[in-house]
């Protein structure tokens, strides 16, 4: 990296940051979310103490049916929810810092529109697909719609704009959407896929878990390593590159750090891509415009968000369980509107 | 570059434009002439000119008058208005992503077709305007509460604010859709998938009427209000320095926005793809000027939308809007790949 301690010494560039925001929001973000977890994994059907919850992860005997309900069911699921909220919020974070368009978010790319494109594939030609099978298409579909919004930006003379990525990114989700619900009605598999796709995280299991962890982690610390680099990016290209940030690999590494995060992310969650636009909103609101505070504050606001609308979503009105991206859409919304209402400046 | 050279760049574009439209307009009624050709049951050039002038046989004149010329005849308005509004839109907002969408017309539409289906359908009272006046409906209170929400006392309306809070409360409905379409029985569900996807089928002469009004008075104010649109494109300092009251025009451009939109919506239901790519195609080909943007977009996406039906009600089950983004988005992609 050209950046050295020299450039850090002396920042011709001032980013508004509040690193006393964002420490407290990073402790007590961390706290709150391991609680509420525990609380995802008491509350359910049937009701157990934290004092079991706490008794089943550390002091686990396979012969009470409530630690098997813990161990099987509950506690791979409040970590699906927990990871896949902090890969779509950091994603969306990297989207919107990268493009500095506050629409962006991983749907853009194109990957939603290929997962569910994909998905709509496997719905109606392969029924009976496994779980796991279906979650790998679903990735495959994902980045399948990133690699040809990247490929048409990069085919083009001036090279990967963010105007450029956000238009193609558009178009083909645009593209995708119209074959798979071409797809859908001609099938008639429409409402069976919406049920999968809007399903979030249920019937998730430890083997899932082992599948995607690795990666969502891998994209999470990459995210943090170039964090800097996209604060940079996010002031503009030129003075990205005037302050030596190598912007064309720091775009591709931004690409692949969403692809990967954002792409496990829906093949395990299917939409709840909403948490991509509002938790960086959020975060940047909280602790200001750089992005070396907001990408860890927005994994855990974001996993925060996801966990709680879980718990709310299987438990509204149990057995059957509200659409989780729904759910936090209709949370989202009207938050994220007062956050723009009141907002002064820069909206 | 001296002034001269300027007014020859201009005068060389304006040329350009007129090429181009003039080109457009042939192909427009080109494929119009082919598309009543064409169908599930062919008719040929001569059967179709003798019908149009009272020869022909009583199927041949139910054929053409009673479903192909209406359906063709919407496409075209549909096509044009959706487009016109997507230009009204990039260019007050200044961002190449805003298509009608952002006004919440297609989620608010949307909703209100949903909410139909759900709760208030009885198969017995099939009224031909409900549907279309609800969505209407729909789209309309779905743009004013976004208008509601991003105006600002003392600054009015500002573009980057009016689009983020256009994104949520798409999201927001769009979320209460899911929520709703989940519960319907399978059969409610493919009629609503349908309608969001944009379908022209069902169209008949009363629709024609009702959706003319409004193309052929929004089009033509849109034109008119093309010189504010130039203007308020250059930013709003620049605009306020010029003299032009950014609020009040920004606002009537807006409304004539949503009437164009909310009546193609009503009556098309979501081919929204036009609105996007219709007015980008028109700045690549004639550049940024409204006056003769607008005009392209239009027949653009008229063009686009009667060929698209024309292929989904020749040769396929499926609705118009899926067509419609099937080439249309291909072909967008080459041109952004190729340009710089």
């Amino acid at each position: 990296m050209a950046l050295n301690n020299g450039t850090e010494a002396k920042p011709s560039v001032k980013l508004h940051a509040r690193p006393v925001v964002a420490t407290i929001i990073l402790i007590g973000g961390t706290a709150a979310l391991l609680l509420s977890m525990a609380l995802a994994i008491s509350v359910g059907a049937a009701n157990i103490s934290l004092e079991t919850v706490w008794e089943a992860v550390f002091k686990f005997n396979p012969e009470l049916t409530s630690h098997q309900i813990i161990r099987e069911l509950r506690m791979p699921r409040a970590i699906a929810c927990a990871v896949v909220g902090a890969a779509f919020a950091v994603s969306g974070a990297i989207m919107q810092g990268m493009t500095r368009n506050p629409l962006a978010d991983p749907s853009l790319l194109g990957l939603n529109a290929g997962a569910g494109f994909v998905l709509a594939i496997c719905f109606a030609f392969f029924p009976s697909l496994s779980y796991m099978s279906i979650m790998f298409f679903c990735f495959v579909g994902a980045a399948l719609g990133v690699a040809i919004v990247y490929g048409v930006t990069s085919m083009a003379k001036g090279g990967l704009t963010p105007v450029r990525l956000t238009l193609a990114g558009a178009a083909v989700s645009a593209l995708f959407v119209a074959l798979s619900s071409g797809i859908q009605i001609h099938y008639k598999v429409g409402q069976n896929m919406a049920f999968w796709y809007h399903g979030g995280v249920a019937g998730i299991n430890w083997q899932q878990i082992s599948i995607i962890a690795p990666w969502i982690g891998g994209g999470l610390i990459g995210a943090i390593i170039i964090s800097r680099a996209i604060s940079l990016l996010s002031l503009g290209e030129d003075i990205a590159v005037s302050l030596g940030t190598r912007t064309g690999l720091i775009k591709i590494l931004g690409l692949v750090f969403t692809l990967v995060l954002a792409g496990a992310g829906v093949s395990v969650a299917g939409a709840v891509g909403f948490i991509g636009l509002i938790i960086p909103h959020f975060a940047r609101y909280l602790v200001g415009v750089n992005y070396r505070w907001i990408i860890p504050c927005s994994a855990v606001l974001g996993g925060l968000l996801v966990v709680l609308a879980d718990i709310v979503a299987r438990t509204m009105n149990p057995p059957s369980e509200f659409p989780i991206g729904a759910l936090i859409a209709l949370i989202g919304v009207p938050f994220f509107l007062y956050l723009a209402v009141k907002q002064r400046g820069e909206l | 570059m001296n002034p001269t050279n300027i007014s020859v760049t201009e005068s060389r574009r304006r040329t350009r434009a007129i090429i181009v439209m003039l080109i457009l307009t042939i192909l427009v009624i080109t494929a119009f002439i082919i598309s009543m050709n064409t169908g599930h049951i062919r008719l040929s050039p001569l059967d179709v000119v003798k019908t149009m002038f009272g020869g022909g046989t009583d199927k041949q004149h139910l054929i053409l008058f009673e479903f192909r010329l209406p359906r063709i005849i919407i496409s075209v308005l549909i096509g044009a208005g959706f487009a016109v509004s997507g230009a009204i839109l990039q260019g007050l907002f200044r961002n190449p992503l805003a298509d009608p969408g952002l006004l919440g017309i297609n989620a608010g539409a949307g909703l209100m077709v949903t909410l139909y289906i759900s709760f208030l359908r009885d198969n017995s009272s099939a009224n031909l305007f409900l549907l279309p006046l609800l969505a209407l409906g729909g789209a309309a209170s779905a743009a004013v509460l976004i208008f509601m929400l991003a105006y600002k006392r003392h600054k009015g309306l500002l573009p980057t604010r009016m689009i983020l809070i256009g994104v949520a409360v798409q999201a927001g409905i769009n979320a209460a859709m899911v929520v709703l379409t989940l519960a319907l029985d399978p059969e409610d569900y493919q009629y609503v998938s349908i309608w969001l996807a944009g379908s022209i089928a069902g169209s008949n002469w009363k629709y024609v009427i009702a959706l003319l009004p409004w193309i052929i008075a929004l089009i033509p104010f849109a034109m008119i209000k093309s010189r504010s649109l130039n203007i308020l494109n250059l930013g709003d300092q620049m605009a306020k320095g010029l003299g032009t009251p950014i609020n009040r025009d920004r606002i009537w451009l807006l409304a004539a926005a949503v009437g164009l939109a909310g009546s193609c919506v009503a009556i098309g239901g979501g081919i929204s793809f036009v609105g996007l790519v219709g007015p980008h195609l028109a700045r690549r080909l004639v550049g940024p000027q409204h006056q003769l943007n607008i005009p392209t977009a239009a027949l653009l996406g008229a063009l686009l939308v009667l060929v698209a039906d024309t292929i989904a009600r020749s040769f396929s089950s499926l609705p118009t809007g899926i067509i419609v983004a099937i080439i249309g988005a291909p072909y967008f992609l080459y041109l952004l790949s190729k340009t710089k």
